[in-house]
This record gives C-alpha cells, structure tokens and sequence, in this order.
C-alpha cells in the first residue's frame, strides 16, 4: 500500500497549498475595498508596472504583430487567401496574443520584483515591523500592488494592441507590398468591440495573476537569501502557468457566448 | 508587585508542528521595570516576543497586557494593543524603500495623530534623542552603518511614546564600543519615554546594563528569575553555565544537528 502514499501525500499538499492561496486572495481583495487606503503607493505601483513596463510589452508586441503577418503570408498564399492576412493579425493580436504576450512578459518583470521586494521585506522582518507600527501588511504591500495591476494591465495590452497591429501593417505593406490603405480598412471591417474587451477582461484577469502570485511567494517566503530567491522563481513560473491556463478557461467563456 | 503587571504570561505554549518551542512560560513585568530575557539561541526567544506583539499565534496559556487577554483578540483590537508598544527589531527592520524620517514618523503617520510636517518635527527630535543629528533624515536607511541603523530604529521605537519597548537582540551585530553606546541609549531612552521594557538577548553585558530584573529561558521554559544583583549567586547551574559562557555544563549545545 506503499504506493498510495507519496500520491496522497502529494494531493494533501496540493489542496493546502490552493487552500492557503485562496484565503491569502481573500484577505488581500477584502483589504482593497476597506480603508485606509494608500493612493501614494497604489500610484508608484501604477506607474512602475504601467509605464516602466511599455518597452518591454511594446517590442513584444510589435514583434509578435510582424511574425505574425509574415507566417500568415506563407499559409494563406498558398489558397490565394491573402486578402485575410490583415484580419487575421488583428484578431490575433487582440483577442489572443496582445494579453498573453504582455501577461508572460510582465510576469517575469514584476512578478519577480514583487516576489524579490516582499520576501526581502519578510525576511528581514520589515513586515513584522508593519505590524508592530499599527499598519496592516495586507492593506499596506499587497492591497495596493493588486490594485494597480488589474487596473493598468488593460492600458498596456491597449497599447500593445495598437502597436501589435502596426507591426503587422509593417511588414504587410513594406515587405509584402499590400495596398496600405486596403489594409487598414481590412483591418477594421472586422474587428468588432468584443475583440478588444475580451482581451481586456483576460488582461485584467492576467494582471490580478501577476500581482497575486509575486505578493504570495513574496509574503510567505522563508529562509534568507535562499527563500527570496525561491519566492521569485515560484512567483513568476506560477504566474506563467496560471495565465496560460486561465486564458483557455476565459477564451472558452467568450467563444461560449 | 501588588499592582497589575504591566505583562502578564501565564503557562504560554507553542509549538511548530513537533517541535515545542514554548513550553509554559510564566513570566511578569511589571509597570516601568526592564526585564531581559537571556538563553541561547533556539531557546524560544523570539518566538515569546512575537506571541507577546501578536506576530504569532500562542497555541495555549494567557497573555496579559494591562490586565487584559491579548491571545485571539480580533484585528482592531490587536491594532489597538499594539499602539501600546514600540519593537527594535534585531536587524533594524527599516524600510528601505522610505527616507530615514518617514521610518522613524511611520506609527504616527500611520495612525494619522499629526500631519507629515508636524511628523517630520517629531521624527528629527527622536533622533536627536538618540544621539542623531538633523542631516540624516532625509538620507535613506541603505546609506547608513550598521549601529546608525539600530538607532534610527532605536528612534522608531520610541517615536509614538510607547508604553512598552521590547528589544530583540539589540547589540548583535556590533562592535563593543556600538554596543555599549546602544546599552545607555536603551536605558536612556526608556528612562526619558517611563516606558517599561522587555529585552531579550544572549549578550550578558548588555543584559546587566539594561535590566533591573533578567530571566533565563531554557527548553521553553523560564528556569531562573530575579534581580539583576543576584545573577552572579543564582545557585542555578544552568545560569552560572551561561553567564560564564561555558561549553561544559547541564546546557548540552546540540553540535549536530
């Protein structure tokens, strides 16, 4: 019966882990409706994951847009589809890829500082000092780090979007010498708003993933150096998965309608 | 004592998982007095401190602050409790995200008692208090050495005018010159706020400096009190072992681990 036992002891482990997870998730989302309320911290975090990460998401996003019109070019010539390659990127782009390339990249950006700063913090018993000062860690570092990733993560797959769609254009009109102004209609005649929202919905899903998981690892870390280091590359590759995962699950609900 | 001590722990157990860590502590402390807590490390000496300030959970036993039950009080009133203490953390526990004066004005920005500038005002007069001089609030915690640092926490501590101060280890780490000029603040400090303090710590000079009454912790448990005068002829063998600093005696050190 010896078998049973390290795949009991696995599950056990699984449902104490998502148990603790889901009550961390509950205490932190009831912080962020009740005051005080840090608007001084909610806005450095706005901006740190907002604007400081529009690079990184905005060379993603163009990239992706080119490859994108180039490796449909390839397929659809080959049933005289062109003509569909303008569309294709945008759906792409917005409904897909803009979110989860933006998701993936800025997991590794700030999952990880989130995870590095917080469990920093932990372990130099920064967040016990919270306590002992009369502020609450959950209001003070988790709260308001939540707060600004659902609400700038749309922004930037907004922005990734539009350059998505430009790095498309690109490459469509440069290199595969379409008509410019054909392109452009083509790729508004079918893009419809439900496109955009729900890549919007799964980027402020994303965002709550991100932030959620670098806080968690970070706040729970143990063991100096060592446990920080753990705590970010636990907070990024969860993050990572979580964001593949919940894609499918929201794509499904989307299509489903 | 015939008044209520200002602490009051009464068999106070804690265990993580297996491993019991607090065994039944009995200990007071009365109103103004300065207790240190003296074992060697792995004796639960943290660990009584962090059940004290609420940081952990006691799993048994009742602690007392001004008469009243702490252990499982709800948030709010552990907020309210804790307004009663200050804590000098054995790292420092500075925020390094925040200038010297905001660290030092936390508690009081905190619970909103005064506005940042009249905060600014208290913070440089407590680290005139502990010997600091105006320049370095505005420099951030990183820049500073490892004994300036203890003293801007020092200068933490005392910045709401706590009731009681507890002191973690608050000579580690320094060289003995630092550590005796940190002795005399302590007692400097605590004399000057008339706030009772509760210190613990394996460095004897520091104990007999700070302390008017020293306790020793051994396995859990509080195996010898009394006046500080009378630590020399405590007819206690584990007690002479330590003060002495001997590797022969009834305190086997657990080599291997």
């Amino acid at each position: 019966m010896n078998v049973f036992q390290p795949i009991g002891r696995v599950f056990l482990k699984f449902l104490e882990t998502t148990g603790r997870l889901l009550s961390f998730m509950g205490a932190a989302l009831s912080h962020t409706v009740r005051p005080p309320f840090y608007p001084r911290i909610v806005l450095r975090h706005m901006v740190d994951i907002g604007y400081y990460s529009l690079p990184v998401v905005g060379l993603t996003a163009v990239f992706a847009g080119m490859v994108l019109a180039l490796q449909s070019y390839t397929g659809f010539a080959r049933f005289s589809a062109e003509g569909a390659i303008a569309n294709v990127v945008v759906l792409s782009i917005t409904r897909e890829l803009g979110p989860v390339l933006a998701g993936l990249m800025v997991a590794g950006r700030i999952g990880a500082s989130l995870a590095a700063e917080i469990g920093t913090m932990r372990v130099t018993e920064q967040i016990d000092a919270l306590t002992t000062l009369s502020t609450n860690p959950m209001k003070y570092l988790v709260a308001p780090r939540l707060i600004a990733g659902v609400a700038m993560f749309p922004l930037l797959v907004l922005v990734a979007d539009i350059i998505g769609v430009f790095g498309g254009y690109l490459v469509a009109v440069y290199k595969l010498g379409f008509n410019p102004s054909n392109y452009l209609q083509n790729t508004w005649d079918f893009l419809t708003a439900e496109d955009v929202n729900s890549g919007l919905v799964k980027a402020a899903v994303f965002g709550f993933i991100v932030t959620l998981m670098g806080c968690y690892h970070g706040y729970n870390s143990k063991g100096g150096a060592q446990g920080v280091g753990r705590a970010t590359t636990n907070a990024v590759v969860s993050a990572s998965i979580l964001i593949l995962c919940f894609d499918y699950v929201l794509t499904e609900m989307f299509f489903a309608k | 004592m015939s008044a209520t001590p200002k602490i009051e722990l009464r068999n106070v157990r804690k265990a993580f998982g297996k491993k019991v860590v607090l065994n039944g502590i009995d200990l007071d402390v009365g109103v103004g007095e300065s207790v240190v807590i003296i074992g060697g490390s792995g004796t639960g000496k943290s660990v009584t401190l962090k059940c004290i300030l609420g940081l952990l959970d006691a799993d048994s036993g009742s602690i007392k602050v001004d008469g009243e039950e702490v252990i499982g009080l709800g948030s709010s009133d552990r907020e309210r409790v804790n307004h009663k203490f200050g804590m000098l953390f054995q790292g420092g526990a500075l925020f390094d995200s925040l200038p010297v004066w905001e660290n030092v004005a936390f508690g009081l920005l905190a619970e909103k008692r005064c506005s940042r500038h009249d905060a600014h005002d208290i913070a440089i007069t407590k680290l005139a208090m502990v010997g600091m001089d105006a320049a370095v609030a505005d420099l951030m915690p990183s820049e500073l050495s490892g004994g300036m640092q203890k003293r801007v926490g020092l200068a933490r501590a005392i910045a709401a005018d706590p009731e009681v101060i507890f002191f973690d280890e608050p000579t580690t780490g320094l060289d003995p010159i630092m550590a005796d000029v940190i002795n005399d603040l302590i007692v400097k400090v605590t004399r000057e706020v008339g706030a009772t303090a509760l210190s613990i710590t394996h460095d004897m000079a520091s104990a007999r400096k700070i302390a008017n009454r020293i306790a020793m912790l051994y396995q859990g448990k509080i195996i010898w009190q009394g006046p500080v005068a009378d630590i020399d002829n405590s007819g206690n063998a584990h007690v002479d072992q330590f003060i002495h600093g001997r590797a022969d005696g009834p305190i086997q050190m657990a080599v291997r681990a």
